[in-house]
């Protein structure tokens, strides 16, 4: 069952729940942020509109800076205005921000330590038609991998706006941090009320009694597939706990490895290389508490291609199918 | 105001130091730059001792000027140029690049929290300026709320030291184009245009003339100026600083290793420490024309 403790959308398994993209909760949030703090200033590389900046440069056009195609202008600017005590957010598709500028991103916000907001908008095979060189697969190992900054992929676009508001007040983290987005529409997973902080992670579905036998951990936009993939279970008399690991760093490893420790067995989900990933930062953070064996569902060290986006998540392995598959893999290995 | 001879004089004698300092520092380091910190000596004296708008003993002053070095393996210069100035005991100069130091190979902010941005990778502190001299902009808040006449009423500046070499880095004209733009006349960049880069001189390795006519088609103030005339050197920052509606470049013509005739116009002492013998020999010639 949904866990009753955190107020998820009670119409998540409705034909017709509400889908918003991921992304559309980033540039929501970022208004409220910058209503909030007048010194959080936006910075967009020729895509404000396509990473939903443009809210923010409609309502703060003096707080806006447009740097033209240039993603490492884009960020090593954003540092220069931290250092100024601005608390600069720039958005770009993940795939030039943080795939063009990692060693911008590295000297001059992570080693430099400026907060700044980095939103990769449009990670995954779900970006569909534009294809392969459009679709970044690569961005929480390239962000996690950076001392000193934080990595968040949120599951909807309502924790998208929780995580944007929360990385946008200093005091609560002066850390840099990393936005991962997804670009297609997704369904409504969260409410308003549901609990979000960074560092900590939630059970979104728990079986209606006793322990459950498969713990999966899921990072953004795959939520929902997985917890499709838990209620069919469920009806087969698999038990299942589903954990939303939208803060990959700082992880809530108490969360983890207690997963860990109830079900022996886990499952990760997501829309990203499994090579490096958050299925990997999660195997590293067992193995070193609490080895347990882990199915990685992820795309398995390929590129993507042109497609409708169900159709890239189905093949590259990541759908509802796919998911139960790797429970009931998980199921028959012997511990 | 012309600098008077006076003047002039206190800062050879000051560049002097700096340049003794720099070579001590690197002999003891036994590893470091040489050329670009030596050739750079007068315009970071000037800057340390004249120029800036800063407190060494209140390092965190908000009101200071920034200075962004961008080319941040000429930190012996910096280094020497802010101990000098008494952000912190002349002796400390010695601990460069020594496990537990606050001088790092390549200034680390976290270390040493005078410098305004960690550097070392080149290409990306003319885009830090910019994006500092950026955010004063946003905060110059003109009465009438016309954004074009901010500029009134500025008196800090951010200074961007960089390399030529570096205008090989693609991020470099990125900021370029952006702060002709936004027309940052708070921005000042001043270029150590000494001719050579690590393989060899700049116009063998990636020519980079005519380096005048392409800042200018950028929408930047460009002065060209000897990096080692005081006076002249003086007059252009104040020129840079009355400029109303443009960034300001100043192609500072410098000579690598200025002020030891061994290393000087040699693109092999671009990234090599003296030795020993070296060091003692170039102390030697420097102390020869001491005043």
């Amino acid at each position: 069952m949904l866990n009753p403790k955190l107020k998820l959308n009670p119409k998540i398994f409705n034909e017709d729940v509400e889908q918003v993209p991921i992304r559309k909760g980033f540039g929501q949030g970022l208004v409220e942020a910058g209503k909030m703090d007048s010194n959080v200033v936006g910075l967009s590389a020729d895509l404000t509109e396509s990473t939903q900046m443009n809210l923010f440069a409609d309502k703060f056009p003096e707080r806006f800076i447009q740097v033209g195609v240039a993603e490492q202008n884009l960020v090593t600017v954003a540092s220069g205005m931290a250092a100024m005590g601005k608390i600069p957010f720039c958005s770009s598709y993940a795939m030039f921000s943080p795939g063009r500028n990692w060693e911008q991103i590295r000297t001059t916000i992570s080693y430099n330590d400026q907060k700044v907001v980095m939103a990769g908008s449009h990670s995954g095979v779900s970006v569909g038609p534009d294809g392969g060189s459009h679709q970044a697969l690569e961005d929480i190992a390239l962000m996690r991998v950076m001392p000193n900054m934080d990595v968040i992929s949120p599951c909807d676009a309502i924790e998208a706006k929780k995580a944007t508001l929360a990385v946008a007040q200093k005091g609560k983290t002066n850390k840099p941090a990393y936005l991962r987005l997804v670009r297609e529409k997704t369904p409504i997973i969260t409410t308003e009320e549901t609990p979000f902080a960074l560092g900590k992670a939630e059970i979104y579905w728990m079986p209606d009694v006793g322990l459950a036998q498969v713990g999966i951990i899921v990072t953004g936009g795959l939520m929902h597939r997985t917890l499709l993939a838990a209620k069919e279970l469920e009806a087969e008399g698999i038990k299942i706990k589903v954990m939303n690991l939208s803060s990959i760093k700082p992880m809530d490893n108490d969360a983890v490895i207690a997963l860990a420790k109830e079900c022996k067995k886990i499952v990760t989900v997501e829309e990203h290389q499994i090579v490096g990933g958050m299925g990997s930062a999660v195997a590293e953070v067992l193995a070193a508490h609490y080895p347990t064996m882990i199915e990685f569902v992820g795309v398995q060290d390929k590129f993507g291609q042109s497609g409708t986006p169900n159709e890239l998540i189905e093949y590259y392995g990541m759908g509802k199918n796919s998911i139960k598959e790797a429970v009931r893999k998980m199921l028959k290995r012997k511990i | 105001m012309l600098l008077t001879d006076e003047t002039i004089l206190k800062l050879e004698k000051k560049a002097n130091d700096i340049r003794i300092s720099i070579i001590e520092m690197l002999v003891e380091a036994k590893s470091g730059h040489t050329a670009g910190a030596l050739g750079m000596a007068d315009i970071f004296t000037l800057f340390y001792f004249h120029i800036l708008k800063h407190d060494p003993k209140n390092p965190a002053w908000p009101e200071r000027d920034r200075v962004v070095l961008s080319n941040g393996h000429i930190c012996p210069v910096l280094y020497a140029a802010m101990a000098h100035a008494g952000y912190f005991p002349v002796e400390e100069l010695k601990t460069l690049r020594k496990f537990g130091t606050r001088l790092q190979g390549h200034p680390h902010r976290e270390y040493l929290p005078y410098v305004e941005n960690s550097s070392g990778p080149l290409g990306s502190g003319l885009s830090q300026a910019v994006g500092m001299a950026l955010a004063d902009k946003i905060d110059q808040k003109d009465p009438e709320g016309k954004q074009a006449s901010y500029g009134a009423g500025v008196d800090r500046f951010i200074y961007c030291f960089m390399s030529d070499g570096e205008l090989d880095e693609g991020n470099t004209w990125e900021a370029i184009m952006l702060a002709g733009k936004n027309k940052l006349r708070n921005l000042i960049a001043i270029i150590d245009r000494n001719n050579i880069q690590i393989e060899g001189m700049t116009e063998d390795v990636m020519p980079l003339e005519p380096l005048h006519s392409k800042w200018k088609s950028f929408n930047w103030h460009v002065i060209e100026v000897s990096g080692h005339d005081f006076s002249s050197l003086d007059e252009v920052v104040e020129e840079a600083q009355t400029i109303k509606d443009k960034p300001t470049v100043i192609i500072a013509h410098t000579i690598p290793g200025k002020g030891v005739k061994e290393f000087e116009k040699n693109y092999k002492w671009h990234g090599k420490a003296p030795s020993k013998e070296e060091g003692e020999m170039a102390i030697k010639e420097l102390q020869a024309i001491r005043f």
